[in-house]
């Protein structure tokens, strides 16, 4: 059984007039150890299926539909009391922006040890001893000065790090990572990005990376999801949907890369913008961006089916896959 | 290494010495003497016991035959007293003392709980929002469209004439703090409830939820202290307003009785006797009470200036 196995979660936004579909119905499985990667335009509800994860929804949103199962439980279901032993403990979750993330007025060891003995019967000393120790899993040098620090005093690759030393502080099985390296320099991104995949092979958690940067996602994940105004289009491993995207949309976000481009030519970048979320068309929501889009495309809504080793929510991808066939026998 | 550190990293003091807030307070001559004028009334009042030449409770210690004898620098002025007698021959700067002791002490316990109701209801309307909010505020709405002295002296002439004046004046003490502290609440809960507001949407507050911390451990440990600053603020202007009112009523016959008098009783009972030429018995206890007020809001100026993000430069 997959650790943590999402069914058609549905959440929407009630707005004064209306009420707005931010996630459709969308389906995924993570298992023990696995890391997915979570990747799509602004807005194509990466950060909310995150939150969800932890039924951390806050109002004008709520779960409309759908499983969290997480090691057998449901988490949409869950009451306060019990989300509370999940969060940071089972699942834990790393942010965007390190400057912000941390309390301003607490001490680094305070966070930690406050963090610890929330979820652990353990004295002060001891959490303290553990704090240390996973200061120093993440690289922090001499992290016994560092506990007395206030995040003020860090730089931000630093407390981007030990951000994550707290996400790993009490051994989580699951790590959401929501674009952790936006906010940091170039530099430092590649080695946060190290330090998070050494971590989650070394203690065997599985990682869900939330991120817009394919480049990323193809270093650090097994399986990759892309979602497109609140859905999963394609959902397949990394490597395939990197080099062989079936659905027209990755394969523009593909193309787009500045790498696939010859130096003084124009980005080849996906016309249109991603439709708002209180008007996605009828029928595909990729439809008006997409060049292979016929009017079965504009009136019926694909679902996602499965195309060898990957899931793709495309009516078109049949005949993409023929025409490439043929392409490959002439 | 640790050798080092050391030299280079102050030690805890050095640290609160070169901070911000202190350096600041080093360079503003105001702050400085407000601060010291300060201290050095709160320390007169709360040494009042050892300071004063006489218990000024203790009506047995008078001699009516001192009464209305003027301040020691005056021709008539007696060497025993310094500034002076009231009418019942008690020495005034003994009353002083105490009075400015009870003042002080009124206004500080009534702004604790008015900190103590006004912060709760405040976190509360914050953090949790909505209905509640909504509730919390009207009620806070409700409360301040009545104005605080009209509050406590129905609040005061109601309890004195139910309980009678001997034991009213037993219990003034409590029943000033009680009624200012409850009185001016709203001040605290709107502070409070605003940078709630603007501080429930940074970051550090999601990932405490996401770390499975619960709501009232998030509002007292993690918000309460980044909205602080507003406080402490709102704080001093209030020890201030809060011993004004004190004295307000005690002027007006309703606080603290002629026989424990707190410095608006001490104004009071002065009051009969200015015409008379007895001017200190009013003028003394006024200027220790308009120097203390001053200089708890030119406190108060200088710590909002300090503490607003936008008045500070680098």
């Amino acid at each position: 059984m997959s650790l943590l196995s999402v069914r058609d979660l549905t959440v929407k936004f009630a707005m004064r007039d209306q009420t707005v579909t931010a996630l459709n119905q969308i389906s995924f499985d993570v298992g023990r150890g696995e890391r997915i990667g979570i990747v799509g335009e602004s807005g194509a509800g990466k950060s909310i299926t995150g939150f969800s994860l932890l039924n951390l929804i806050s109002k004008p949103g709520f779960i409309a539909g759908g499983e969290i199962l997480f090691d057998g439980q449901d988490i949409a279901k869950m009451k306060e009391a019990e989300l509370r032993k999940i969060r940071g403990n089972r699942m834990a979750m790393i942010f965007q922006d390190p400057m912000v993330t941390l309390n301003p007025v607490l001490t680094i060891g305070q966070q930690m040890v406050e963090t610890l003995m929330a979820h652990r019967k353990l004295s002060r000393a001891e959490a303290e001893q553990i704090a240390v120790l996973k200061l120093r899993e993440v690289y922090i040098p001499s992290p016994e000065e560092r506990l007395h620090q206030y995040p003020h005093e860090l730089s931000g690759g630093m407390r981007q790090r030990i951000i994550i030393a707290i996400a790993l502080l009490l051994d989580p099985q699951l790590i959401i990572a929501d674009e952790p390296t936006t906010a940091l320099d170039v530099t430092i991104q590649a080695d946060i990005m190290e330090l998070l995949l050494e971590l989650c092979q070394s203690n065997k958690v599985g990682l869900i990376l939330i991120t817009h940067d394919l480049g990323v996602v193809s270093q650090m994940t097994e399986r990759t999801l892309v979602m497109y105004a609140g859905r999963i289009i394609e959902n397949g491993p990394t490597r395939e949907i990197i080099n062989d995207p079936q659905h027209p949309y990755t394969q523009g976000l593909i193309n787009a890369l500045p790498q696939q481009t010859l130096p003084g030519h124009k980005l080849k970048q996906i016309p249109g913008n991603m439709p708002a979320l209180t008007d996605i068309p009828p029928g595909c929501p990729f439809s008006p961006r997409c060049s292979y889009a016929t009017d079965r495309c504009r009136s019926e809504r694909p679902r996602i089916s499965r195309y060898g080793t990957v899931e793709v929510a495309c009516h078109e991808v049949e005949r993409l896959l023929k025409d490439e066939k043929k392409e490959m026998t002439a | 290494m640790t050798d080092i550190n050391a030299t280079r990293e102050p030690g805890r003091l050095g640290r609160v010495w070169n901070s911000n807030f202190v350096y600041s307070f080093r360079k503003n001559p105001v702050a400085v003497v407000s601060m010291a004028i300060f201290l050095l009334i709160a320390a007169a009042a709360l040494l009042a016991p050892w300071l004063a030449p006489v218990d000024p409770y203790d009506p047995s210690l008078f001699d009516i035959m001192d009464s209305e004898l003027p301040p020691v620098w005056s021709d008539s002025g007696d060497s025993r007293f310094l500034f002076g007698t009231d009418d019942q021959g008690r020495d005034l700067w003994s009353a002083i003392l105490y009075g400015t002791r009870l003042s002080l002490i009124i206004g500080l316990c009534a702004v604790a709980l008015q900190a103590l109701l006004g912060i709760s209801i405040g976190l509360i309307a914050g953090y949790v929002g909505g209905r509640t909010d909504s509730l919390l505020m009207r009620l806070a709405d409700i409360q301040l469209s009545f104005s605080t002295l009209m509050v406590a002296i129905i609040f005061l002439a109601v309890t004195q004439a139910m309980f009678g004046s001997e034991t009213f004046n037993q219990y003034a003490v409590f029943m000033l703090i009680a009624v200012i502290g409850v009185a001016e609440w709203p001040q605290y809960a709107r502070t409070v409830r605003a940078t709630v507001l603007a501080e429930k949407k940074k970051e550090y507050v999601d990932s405490a939820r996401v770390l499975g911390f619960g709501p009232l451990r998030i509002m007292v440990r993690h918000i309460l202290p980044n909205s602080l600053s507003p406080i402490f603020v709102i704080s001093t202007v209030q020890v201030a307003n809060a011993i004004i009112s004190e004295a307000s009523l005690s002027f007006l016959g309703l606080g603290m009785p002629p026989s424990q008098p707190s410095l608006g009783s001490l104004i009071s009972s002065g009051f009969d006797y200015i015409f008379s030429g007895s001017w200190w018995i009013t003028a003394i206890p006024g200027v220790v009470l308009v120097v203390l007020v001053l200089v708890i809001n030119l406190l108060g100026d200088w710590m909002r200036d300090v503490l607003n993000p936008k008045l500070y430069k680098g």
